[in-house]
């Protein structure tokens, strides 16, 4: 009997290590020879912990799973079975490119991930040239999935095409946006995809060598990142002679120290030449003058771990998902207050009322749904009368909004919206690197201006609103930048909550 | 876990430890606060020294750091996230329950050095939020009795 239970760490978080000591000893008390394998998440967090019993039907799912639930998995008729989990209605209705082996396979089984088409894509591109490798990218349509949106194919070309000695390509894994987790998912669920990604745009760019730059919250990340790796060098996947092409590529975990803003590509790369976390003005682009100061590709995960599937099954099949200049997949990430929080992977273009109502089943709660935030702390509230924007980033743009990482955190009509928009703006002041003034001082004045707004001063709106026009045309990065987003949002939305009429906000 | 006081042999070879390391500033601190729970203000010099930097700028990297303590910490740390998807779920009335219970504020630690509290911004867990780190243990669906469970056990 071969039973998978998730090792991801909302998994564990929700008890999975527990449930696993429960089947061993269930297991011996009855006699009955079992084999205990771990798997990523499904992406089902409201089933966590997912357990998984292999028979020749199929993996048949049991969750959310107690210790207590264990027994009756050695007898019939379980009351948490849900039948086969490629039959659930979850994972049917997905379009799983990025994570299509997330959740199936053993994250340290370099033969499973070669089984369900991985190395595919990067003996393909061994085969290539660079100059074919970037224009596959190109291609493809694919964009930066960390959020800014940018041709990934032509950031690679530009760091193809420059002259250095060394070049060096970052997995920007800081992952630091509230609701957002599809970075950690695939980390701890799949890590050999990334290590794919990064290779074959090492290779195609020039790049010797790789980091990849992840966050001190995610200790099970690196943990496995790092085993992944060794597994991987062992394998010749990675080293002096990458599958035997005589091609060099080699690649190293670095781990942040809590500091938000080093999600920003700049200052990421000042933390991992161990400077402090500030920001760099641009020019000159990362591209050109990257890490140590040599070209450098920066990506996010989600963009590098989706490069493998578009070498395996072509740029094409891969442009053909997808709504406008949106193309191929994106994985949502459905949290906060939400009946049925996870990792959905679908198309582009799909609507927000749908991802919230349809797919999240509304709040937790079970109260009415107040707003959504989409695209973590620095992304704009959405409220229900803009339910019908699809998931694109060209159309959130439209609304004055963003999908920055693609992560929703759902609130019911409890949420204090002024509130929020103070944690933004405070949130802001802690984790401003100080560079720019705007972002320094101006997020100091932003909370002292939304306290005066919460004790009744309706005129201190007017104030907030420039404040945020200067915070939002002269910061240096996003963090400044984008914290007016879902400040001004939640004023636009909920004015009554800012003791301001309609007509004072707009 | 307890820690010994460093001395400067142990010190000079954890540095050392990490200097084949392009950028190695950043495992540097990170292995000293492995070993010692906090960074020795003994080290900074050292560090320097060793990276041809001066104290001030390692004292600004340090500084610059949520993760990094000048001081160790109480035996057990319990993380609780602030961040919009555990609000959502009512992590503020969580974190005012376990502060306003230990007496201390955020960052603070018990008057018997049994616990300190730190804010922390998204453990990755916001679709089973509230989330909480209690030492190595990450915590889904926190609430304060479920965190009380988990430092009792951790005692």
């Amino acid at each position: 009997m071969k039973i998978w239970v998730p090792m991801d760490s909302a998994a564990k978080a929700l008890g999975a290590e527990e449930v696993v000591a429960a089947i061993r000893a269930e297991a011996l008390r009855r006699g009955v020879e079992i084999e205990i394998a771990r798997n990523g998440s499904r992406g089902m967090i409201w089933l966590e912990p997912l357990v998984e019993v292999e028979t020749p039907a199929g993996r048949m799912a049991f969750g959310p799973m107690t210790p207590e639930d264990v027994s009756a998995l050695f007898e019939d008729g379980h009351e948490k079975a849900l039948g086969l989990t490629d039959e659930l209605d979850w994972m049917k209705r997905q379009t799983r490119l990025t994570f299509a082996r997330c959740g199936i396979t053993d994250p340290f089984s370099l033969e499973q991930y070669e089984a369900l088409g991985g190395l595919v894509g990067l003996r393909r591109a061994l085969g290539m040239t660079g100059e074919q490798i970037t224009d596959e990218v190109k291609l493809s349509g694919l964009r930066g999935r960390g959020g800014a949106g940018f041709p990934t194919g032509i950031k690679w070309d530009t760091v193809r095409m420059a002259h250095a000695d060394r070049k060096y390509i970052v997995c920007n894994a800081d992952e630091g946006d509230s609701g957002t987790f599809a970075d950690r998912m695939i980390m701890e669920g799949d890590p050999f995809c990334l290590i794919e990604g990064m290779t074959i745009g090492g290779i195609g760019c020039g790049a010797t060598k790789g980091f990849v730059y992840t966050r001190s919250e995610y200790p099970d990340a690196v943990a496995v990142m790092r085993r992944a790796i060794d597994i991987a060098r062992a394998a010749g996947v990675l080293g002096p002679d990458v599958l035997g092409s005589g091609k060099a590529f080699e690649l190293e975990v670095r781990v942040g120290a809590g500091a938000y803003v080093c999600g920003e590509e700049t200052s990421l790369l000042n933390s991992l030449e161990g400077k402090r976390g500030v920001v760099r003005a641009k020019p000159p682009l990362p591209a050109l003058e990257g890490a140590f100061g040599k070209p450098t590709v920066v990506n996010n995960v989600i963009s590098l771990a989706t490069v493998p599937v578009i070498f395996e099954k072509g740029a094409e099949f891969y442009a053909n998902f997808g709504l406008g200049r949106s193309k191929g997949t994106i994985p949502l990430q459905i949290a906060g207050n939400v009946r049925h929080g996870g990792l959905f992977e679908t198309a582009f273009g799909m609507k927000l009322g749908q991802i919230v109502e349809d797919l999240g089943g509304g709040t937790a709660s079970g109260r009415a749904v107040k707003a959504v935030q989409v695209g973590g702390p620095l992304g704009a509230y959405l409220g229900t009368d803009q339910f019908d924007t699809p998931f694109g980033y060209e159309e959130f743009d439209g609304e004055g909004a963003l999908i920055g990482h693609a992560g929703l955190v759902v609130f019911d009509d409890t949420a204090d919206m002024l509130g929020m928009a103070r944690f933004a703006m405070e949130f802001c002041a802690v984790e401003s690197c100080g560079k720019c003034t705007p972002c320094r001082i101006g997020a100091v004045r932003g909370v002292e201006t939304l306290d005066r707004i919460a004790a009744g001063d309706a005129e201190a709106v007017p104030l907030l609103t420039d404040l945020c026009e200067t915070m939002k045309d002269g910061s240096l990065c996003a963090l400044g930048g984008f914290t007016p987003y879902p400040v001004m949002s939640a004023l636009r939305l909920f004015p009554e909550e800012f003791g301001a009429v309609r007509e004072a906000a707009e | 876990m307890r820690h010994s006081k460093p001395t400067a042999d142990e010190i000079q070879a954890l540095i050392d430890g990490q200097m084949h390391l392009e950028g190695p500033l950043l495992p540097i601190l990170h292995a000293l606060q492995e070993a010692y729970d906090h960074v020795p203000e003994a080290a900074l010099g050292m560090i320097a020294e060793t990276l041809n930097l001066t104290k001030a700028e390692v004292h600004g990297v340090m500084s610059f750091y949520h993760d990094f303590r000048k001081a160790p910490a109480g035996r057990h740390v319990v993380k609780i996230c602030r961040a919009e998807a555990c609000q959502s779920m009512g992590a503020n009335a969580l974190s005012d329950a376990v502060l306003e219970k230990l007496g201390i504020g955020w960052g603070g630690t018990t008057s018997d050095g049994l616990v300190t509290v730190e804010a922390v911004y998204c453990l990755g867990l916001c679709a089973c939020a509230p989330a909480a780190m209690v030492d190595d243990r990450l915590i889904a669906r926190a609430d304060a009795a479920r965190l009380e469970k988990a430092l009792e056990g951790a005692a």
